[in-house]
């Protein structure tokens, strides 16, 4: 991992630099402190994501108190974007891999589903910043939008069935349409993003 | 029936041709009658005999003028709607193709008896023909497309076209100089100046041809997004040469004031026109109280913004495009939902009368404009034109891919390429060329190269398309996940740029939406609008869809999508054994309730209604889709997804649909049609205390599988209550048949309507 790792160390000099700290990246405060961030609704769920193990594909659960560089730059690898040369079973992988993060991101109790309850907090969470009228709305949008998932998913429920939530497949069905694998992505500065592996296999 | 549509096809054409000869022969009796007509009068006055009173005259030069150009333009729509009826040419032949075939008839035809032909005059397509197409078009611009790829659309509207004039003007310079070809009179100038008006790429032609061909957004904003763009670049060089062949010499300073033009003309243009459009959002902020003209200022102000740039010799369709850009975001907050059906409908007709008329005048104009045809001349034209175009689009898209993500593979090259149509735009401005030397030869070649590029390539590019496999439009509409997590992706990716330190596309366009967000929302939008959210409007205009689509659905077509049998209480979680208690509900507590939800009820209406923009007082029985019904229906639908899905193909009649929406907010009924059959049903419904209730009653039974529009608000008004009332709410959403009088069923349904 040394050397890609030496090669992204350029972009995030001044991230460093203002946490203060070379070695250990440091808690949710020192993110939390970065103040390009306080104007946006998903702040908290974004830091937290950084903490999130999940995100560092080795199968734990739970949440780390602070992260290092390689926890840090193996979350940033999650926006790397597809070139030319990438084939149709690496697109395929990398955008299971970023939908994993966003639904990492909405199943708070990783209990593998995102229930009515956590997709009204997302949608809670986007409309933050608009005052009262925006939760009342958020909650007729979260229910319509999970209404069109089970619709969409499970079209022949009994009236007594219950739809439990979103599992990754039905999650996965319904973002077919964004082609994430080149939404998803920010463009770091002169890196070539596909040697950005982190040594790691990820499939 | 199929002989019937075969046979009017030709019949159709048969007409027009005649109307078209009895318009032309009409001018000409008139200027012969015209003659006559005095010297009898003379003669009679003359000799003192008495003529008798003219029961009926002839006074043709009267109404000559609107005559003509109505009998023209119900030609041209004649043979739109006659291309449609004939089924099999439509599917191979685009439209543009056509339309350049009847005008080629149609001018044959008049140049056969005897007429002068009318020919496309600059004046009349610069002024009347293209803007409505342009302002169409800019208008209903995807904006998050055209934004995102907004640096290769530039890089090829810019240096692609500059590279198209400079390489067929030099290239027809190198041919002009061959001996055999006796083209020595043409100059390097004239040539450059040749090469500038037939490098554009023409909008009319691309939306026409694309149009057809439903390919995906990209490649339809990267081709389409160029012709419009490249407009400024045409401008300048076209003015800059016009210049230089008057002034005889070139000088370096020359070039760099050219230079310098440029970019006067296109932001300029952009200036004119972005003002115009704040402008025109700004008065839109105040049409609550007249409505009808409201989509006249849309247009008016468009329409300024045109003529304003062109008065400075901006350019003019950069300038449209900015104030559609600008003004649409506001103005569509600000106005009512038929205003905004109007100016969609209206710009569709008029783009579409345009476009027409182009093409037929193209056709026309062939026939009749003086030729010099010279092969070598045309026939290298041709090639070079192709050949440039290939060889920029591949230079251009080497450089640009690598700075783009998504990168533009060989088949997106090749339809970008393939999609370079020149149109009537090319021809216009030749016709505007004054030395007349040339002029025929150039026009003779811009018409070859319009019609080679619109016939063979227009036609060419569907079987090529499909036989590519290129990636089509996406035909199903926006869910509201994808909208949610679209927005939900706008935030993440822009707050991993601030955490990255990286101040890149996502952080600037958050930036301009803040901006947007704070102050000039304020100042552009009326009302509460100006607070709401992008999510909830999108949220909103999808309901509105919804409420749209099921009213006229009402009438007896089918539902549109899939039956499923999902509803809120599949989804919501489980409290639903809660529910199976509330059949041991006492009266009283009832009553309770009841009066619960009365208070809140009207607290809601009176809430809906300051929210409401529209304050027209229909009455609630009326057939149209007023405004408030749509309101109602839409507060009705924002939980009725399950309804609307819930219900089979084949529904009910209307009437009692119509009679039961009477009191939308009082009533609940049952919910969920299937979960009738359960024991949760009717059979804990409380007894009927109004009459309005025993209407409920005798009604649901004919309604086995009801239709959602009768579907009360109930629900929705509960969720928008006070916290107390929360818990009751909660029991009473689901699958009650509930009904709450009210205190005067009728007086309140009336006033609620006439406040």
């Amino acid at each position: 991992m040394g050397a890609s790792q030496a090669r992204t160390e350029h972009p995030y000099q001044d991230l460093m630099d203002k946490t203060g700290c070379n070695d250990m990246f440091g808690s949710k405060e020192d993110l939390a402190s970065i103040p390009a961030l306080d104007n946006n609704p998903l702040r908290k769920q974004i830091i937290t994501a950084f903490f999130d193990k999940r995100n560092q594909h080795e199968n734990q659960v739970g949440f780390f108190e602070e992260i290092g560089f390689e926890q840090f730059v193996m979350v940033m690898s999650h926006f790397r974007a597809p070139t030319l040369k990438t084939s149709e079973e690496e697109r395929e992988v990398m955008r299971k891999e970023k939908l994993r993060f966003l639904f990492n991101m909405h199943d708070t109790d990783n209990d593998g589903t995102i229930t009515l309850e956590e997709y009204r907090k997302v949608v809670e969470e986007l409309l933050s910043k608009s005052g009262a009228l925006g939760l009342e709305a958020a909650k007729a949008i979260a229910d319509a939008a999970m209404l069109e998932v089970a619709s969409t998913n499970v079209p022949h429920m009994a009236p007594d069935d219950f739809y439990e939530g979103i599992t990754f497949e039905h999650f996965e069905q319904i973002l077919k349409g964004l082609e994430m694998e080149t939404r998803m992505h920010i463009r770091f500065l002169d890196v070539d993003t596909t040697t950005m592996r982190c040594g790691k296999t990820t499939s | 029936m199929a002989e019937l549509r075969t046979g009017s096809g030709p019949v159709l054409l048969l007409l027009l041709l005649l109307l078209v000869s009895v318009g032309s022969a009409i001018h000409d009796a008139v200027s012969g009658t015209n003659g006559t007509n005095v010297d009898p009068h003379h003669q009679s006055n003359s000799s003192g005999t008495k003529k008798p009173f003219p029961v009926l005259s002839f006074n043709y030069d009267h109404v000559r003028m609107p005559f003509e150009i109505s009998l023209w333009i119900l030609l041209a729509l004649l043979m739109k709607l006659g291309f449609h009826i004939i089924p099999r040419v439509s599917h191979v032949v685009p439209e543009s193709c056509l339309l350049i075939v009847v005008g080629l008839l149609v001018g044959g035809f008049i140049k056969a008896i005897g007429e002068e032909a009318p020919i496309l005059d600059s004046k009349l397509f610069f002024l009347y023909l293209l803007p409505p197409i342009i302002l169409d078009a800019g208008y209903f611009l995807p904006i998050r497309a055209f934004t995102e790829n907004m640096g290769t659309i530039l890089v090829f509207a810019v240096v692609g076209t500059l590279w198209n004039s400079f390489f067929i003007g030099g290239m027809m310079y190198g041919v002009c100089q061959i001996e055999s070809a006796q083209l020595g009179a043409v100059d390097l100038l004239s040539c450059l100046h040749f090469g500038c008006i037939i490098s554009a790429v023409d909008p009319v032609a691309v939306l026409a041809v694309f149009e057809e061909i439903h390919i995906h957004e990209l490649l339809y904003i990267l081709v389409f997004g160029e012709s419009l763009l490249n407009d400024a670049v045409t401008v300048v060089l076209y003015h800059l040469f016009e210049e230089f062949s008057h002034a005889g010499t070139v000088t370096v300073g020359d070039a760099f004031l050219g230079v310098i033009c440029f970019f006067v003309v296109s932001l300029g243009g952009i200036m004119v026109g972005a003002i115009y459009g704040l402008l025109g959002a700004f008065t839109s902020r105040f049409t609550s109280h007249t409505r009808v003209i409201e989509p006249l200022f849309v247009f008016l102000y468009s329409y300024m913004a045109y003529l304003s740039a062109e008065v400075f010799h901006l350019s003019g369709i950069m300038s449209l495009i900015a104030c559609g850009v600008m003004m649409r975001p506001y103005v569509e907050a600000n106005i009512s939902h038929k205003s905004y059906t109007t100016i969609k409908y209206f710009l569709k007709m008029w783009s579409s009368v345009s476009e027409t008329l182009i093409f037929i005048f193209l056709g026309v104009s062939t026939v009749a404009g003086p030729h010099a045809w010279n092969w070598t001349f045309v026939i290298f034209t041709v090639i070079i034109c192709l050949v440039s175009r290939v060889l920029g689009v591949i230079g251009l898209t080497y450089v640009i891919n690598k700075f783009r993500i998504v990168k533009l593979t060989k088949k997106d090259q090749f339809i970008v390429a393939y999609g370079g149509l020149r149109g009537a735009i090319a021809f216009s401005l030749g016709f505007l060329l004054t030395n007349s030397q040339v002029k025929h030869m150039f026009l003779t070649a811009i018409i070859t190269v319009i019609f080679f590029t619109v016939f063979v390539q227009g036609m060419t590019i569907r079987p090529l398309v499909e036989l590519l496999a290129v990636k089509r439009k996406k035909e199903s509409k926006r869910s509201i996940n994808e909208e949610i997590h679209t927005q939900f992706l706008d935030h993440l990716l822009t707050g991993i740029e601030g955490i990255c330190g990286h101040y890149g596309h996502h952080h600037w366009k958050d930036k301009l939406n803040r901006f947007n967000k704070t102050y000039v929302k304020r100042w552009l939008i009326a009302g509460d609008r100006s607070t709401e959210p992008q999510l909830i409007s999108f949220y909103n205009k999808l309901e509105m869809k919804q409420a749209i689509m099921l009213v006229e659905s009402g009438s007896g077509a089918k539902l549109p999508t899939t039956v499923s049998a999902i509803s809120m209480q599949n989804v919501q979680p489980k409290e639903a054994p809660r529910q199976r208690v509330i059949p041991t509900i006492s009266k009283s507590r009832e009553q309770e309730i009841r009066k619960i939800l009365r208070a809140n009820l009207q607290n809601t209406r009176q809430r809906l209604r300051s929210y409401s923009r529209h304050d027209l007082m229909i009455d609630p029985f009326e057939d149209n889709m007023s405004e408030i019904r749509f309101r109602r229906q839409k507060v009705e639908m924002q939980r009725r997804m399950s309804h609307y899905l819930t219900v089979p193909a084949n529904r009910q009649e209307t009437p009692p649909v119509r009679k039961v929406c009477f009191e939308p907010e009082h009533q609940v009924y049952n919910y969920d049609a299937i979960a009738i059959e359960s024991p949760r049903g009717r059979d804990s419904r409380p007894t009927p205390s109004s009459p309005n209730d025993v209407s409920l009653l005798n009604e649901s039974p004919q309604k086995p599988n009801q239709s959602s529009t009768t579907r009360a608000a109930g629900d929705v008004e509960l969720r928008v209550k006070t916290e107390d009332e929360q818990e009751e709410q909660d029991q009473l959403k689901l699958s009650r048949c509930l009904s709450d009088p009210g205190p005067n069923q009728e007086g309140e349904g009336g006033s609620s309507f006439r406040s």
